[in-house]
């Protein structure tokens, strides 16, 4: 009966597809090796799947604004090595950098918003100045994740292994913010229309500024996560974060403009990438290979959307 | 006790200026508490930028606004006039697709916040459109993108009704009717009688003048940015507030061009288009070699559109465009000029076919070409080399000209391409039109200034999408045009 409501509701179908290429994509991975449906198996193949999942939200804040941030991977590589080398030698400086940080995203959202630059040129440019400070700051691969930040992402969880229970608490705090809270039809309303809701009498650089800061945010929680897990940082050790966060919040349903997102499948779409990544080196594919298997996966569930928008727009 | 003796609003002196041309001049406008004001005008007569002075998304260079007893100063904003009590329903809509109907009430009032807005905007908004329009069939949680274009402006003007933490003093609606189909348009009219008996005050912008004279207490008429007629809506008809839209004084009028030879085009030269509008009926558009056919009627009723239909003619069965065109666009920034090339090459492109030689483009003859053109239509610009953004904005859009004329093609379709176009600019371009047309070339020309219909052999009238009158040269009076573009029953 669910199964028939939804062919025939695409709306309802759109909706439940963030969750149907995740299933499929553990379902694929069930069959393959049955041994990873436990608790230690989850916990291993989703290993990384908070530090990705918290940059995939972090690119939905920007997308949200129909805006893009390219420099998303080198800024996670960034507070990974702040992290592992000031924050770790000299906890004030470290956190006195950390807010340089995220003071740069706010100017970058004022920036985009009073010059009108295009937010992938700003991005980009921005993408090499974090590489330079990481490379700065670490040259080769090295330091110390704080032991805080390293208990933090080994916290032993109960039944449900802990990258789940950290991306549903993701998933639930954005989602109350984004789309329940107030101030979040505000920004929302900012990507949709934005001459709206400057009619209106709000302020759209303050809504900029503040996705952009957000993005900021949620980029170094990603980093320090990343740092938490690894033990020790690497300036270029997220330089594929980048297009994982734009590909998670696209296969989460999101659009590129339109202010048109949803937090709840960029999360899903980040696990589905995660797996889908973990999987593939459960197979000894190559990393050369991988890459295309993810753009395959993209393709496929981009494809299906269409079809589905296709279907939307025959009445 | 004496607040009912000042107005709800009262506008004195508004002047502005959009570059050279002035869209409002010394406005004066009041409305009463309780009044509701009707503003009618043609195309360019300074409704809208009027209206977005009152609303606070323009700011006038000029003149006082004073609400209630209040002079609001520099900083009138859009915040500034929703505390006062001032709202506007735009033209185009201004909803946000990607949110629902009560979320979009919700960014209307900075007062919806806290624990339980969403209830509270929901319930806000539903009773707002049970009240306006019974029966609508809008769920409060409906997404706006999924509304059809009659809800979404149900929706929005329900949404400046709705009260919060300010009260309601003036209502602005622009053409609110406009994609309304006739109950619903009755439903909104109603309401906004039973809303003026409660003392708020309304300002209604409309081009069906039925409306107008039904719904307003009093009309005020603008023309060139002007108020010029204001009188209460009883000692006006419709007859007399067109003549009061049109000029009384036939300026500008072309100087009477050799009438009967132009008009015999008709009967001697064949027939190069023949189409009928695809967004609506009336009658058959029919040019003639040679003819300069004028496109007449309120902006947006299809003009363009067909412009395009004409474009794309020889793909299209049921038109017949039997000579090649091309387009001179009227929007020259966005559709017209290739902003980071020359002068030389913005007006070459038309014609590359001609000045290629052994597959190449050949310089020598683009620059002649360029050359040629610069000094027969006056571009005033010492090398043709420069970037075509050095130009004014008339001289671009002589280049355009340019390129349309020099291109090989014998139809010439120009979407009112005279828009911000100082004066001087104008009358070498209409000589130069009617020196082309003479020489056998065809134009199809919309264009939004009365003026110009004078240059046009035949004109047509547009309303709704559909060709309402053809009108020969000597016809196409200001007060026939604006007859056919207003009135329902009037084609001629």
């Amino acid at each position: 009966m669910i199964g028939l409501t939804a062919v025939s509701n695409p709306k309802l179908l759109r909706s439940i597809l963030p969750a149907l290429s995740l299933a499929l994509v553990l379902g694929a991975i069930f069959i393959k090796l049955p041994t990873a449906m436990s608790y230690f198996g989850l916990n291993l193949l989703l290993q990384y799947a908070v530090p990705i999942a918290l940059a995939t939200v972090a690119q939905m804040f920007v997308i949200t604004v129909n805006d893009l941030d390219l420099s998303m991977g080198a800024y996670v590589g960034l507070v990974a090595c702040i992290g592992a080398t000031l924050l770790h030698d000299n906890p004030p400086l470290g956190v006195l950098a950390l807010a340089a940080c995220l003071a740069a995203y706010a100017v970058m959202g004022a920036a985009v918003q009073l010059r009108g630059l295009p937010s992938i040129v700003l991005t980009l440019g921005m993408s090499f100045v974090w590489s330079g400070f990481a490379v700065l700051l670490l040259s080769t691969p090295g330091g110390h994740a704080p032991d805080w930040l390293h208990n933090l992402m080994a916290l032993p969880v109960p039944v449900v292994p802990f990258p789940i229970v950290a991306a549903a608490v993701i998933a639930c705090v954005v989602e109350l913010g984004l789309m329940r809270s107030s101030f979040g039809v505000i920004l929302r309303g900012a990507g949709g229309n934005s001459k709206a809701v400057a009619r209106a009498g709000w302020s759209l650089l303050a809504a900029k500024v503040a996705m952009f800061t957000l993005a900021g945010v949620f980029g170094m929680l990603a980093g320090l996560s990343l740092l938490g897990l690894t033990g020790a940082g690497d300036a270029h050790i997220a330089d594929r974060y980048t297009l994982y966060s734009i590909a998670g919040v696209i296969l989460g349903g999101g659009e590129f403009v339109g202010g048109r997102v949803s937090p709840a499948g960029a999360v899903l779409g980040a696990l589905t990438l995660a797996l889908a990544n973990s999987f593939l080196n459960f197979l000894h594919i190559s990393p050369d290979w991988q890459i295309g298997a993810q753009g395959a996966i993209l393709i496929l569930v981009l494809a299906l959307r269409a079809l589905i928008g296709a279907m939307e727009r025959r009445p | 006790m004496c607040l009912a003796a000042f107005p709800a609003i009262s506008l004195t002196g508004a002047t502005k200026s959009f570059g050279a041309v002035r869209a409002l001049e010394r406005v004066d406008l009041v409305v009463a508490p309780g009044e509701c004001l009707g503003l009618v005008g043609h195309n360019g007569a300074g409704k809208s930028t009027l209206m977005h002075v009152l609303a606070g998304t323009l700011a006038a260079d000029a003149g006082e606004l004073r609400v209630g007893a209040t002079l609001l100063g520099r900083g009138y904003s859009p915040a500034v006039a929703y505390r006062y009590g001032i709202r506007c329903v735009f033209q185009e809509l201004s909803l946000c697709p990607n949110l629902s109907v009560a979320e979009n009430t919700r960014i209307f009032h900075g007062a919806l916040k806290g624990f339980g807005w969403k209830a509270k905007a929901r319930a806000l908004i539903g009773a707002k459109l049970d009240e306006i329009f019974p029966g609508h069939g809008i769920a409060p949680d409906d997404e706006v993108a999924d509304l059809s274009i009659g809800k979404r402006q149900m929706a929005e003007i329900a949404c400046a009704f709705t009260v919060t933490d300010t009260p309601l003093r003036l209502v602005i609606l622009d053409e609110p009717t406009s994609s309304l189909d006739a109950s619903t348009a009755q439903q909104l009219l109603t309401f906004l009688r039973t809303e003026v008996a409660k003392g708020t005050s309304a300002i209604l912008i409309s081009h069906l003048l039925k409306e107008i004279l039904k719904t307003s207490d009093r009309i005020v008429v603008m023309k060139d940015g002007k108020a010029v007629d204001a009188r209460p809506a009883a000692q006006f008809t419709r007859d007399t507030l067109v003549a009061a839209m049109g000029t009384v004084g036939e300026h500008g009028k072309a100087e009477a061009a050799p009438g009967a030879k132009r008009s015999a085009l008709r009967a001697s030269q064949p027939v190069v288009i023949r189409a009928k509008p695809h967004t609506g009926g009336g009658q058959e558009l029919l040019v003639h070699r040679g003819e300069v056919v004028g496109l007449a009627g309120l902006a947006g009723h299809g003009q363009t559109r067909m412009l395009l239909q004409l474009f794309d003619g020889g793909r299209l069965a049921d038109t017949t465009v039997s000579e090649p065109v091309a387009f001179i666009a009227g929007d020259r920034q966005t559709d017209g000029v290739f902003p980071l090339w020359s002068i030389a090459r913005n007006i070459s492109i038309g014609s590359f076919a001609t000045l290629l030689s052994g597959g190449l483009l050949n310089i020598q003859k683009e620059d002649a070409l360029a050359q040629s053109w610069r000094d027969k239509i006056g571009i005033r610009t010492p090398d043709i080399g420069n970037p075509i953004l050095s130009l004014s904005g008339g001289n671009q859009q002589k280049a355009l000209f340019a390129r349309a004329l020099a291109s090989l093609a014998r139809i010439v379709l120009m979407d009112d391409p005279m828009r911000g176009v100082d004066v001087g600019t104008k009358q070498e371009v209409y000589e130069l039109i009617r020196a082309e047309a003479e020489a056998g070339r065809t134009f199809v020309w919309y264009t939004t200034e009365l003026d110009e219909l004078a240059y046009c052999d035949h004109t047509y009238v547009f309303r709704n999408g559909a060709i309402v009158a053809g009108l020969g040269q000597a016809e196409a009076t200001e007060e026939r045009v604006l007859a056919s573009s207003f009135h329902e029953d009037s084609a001629a």
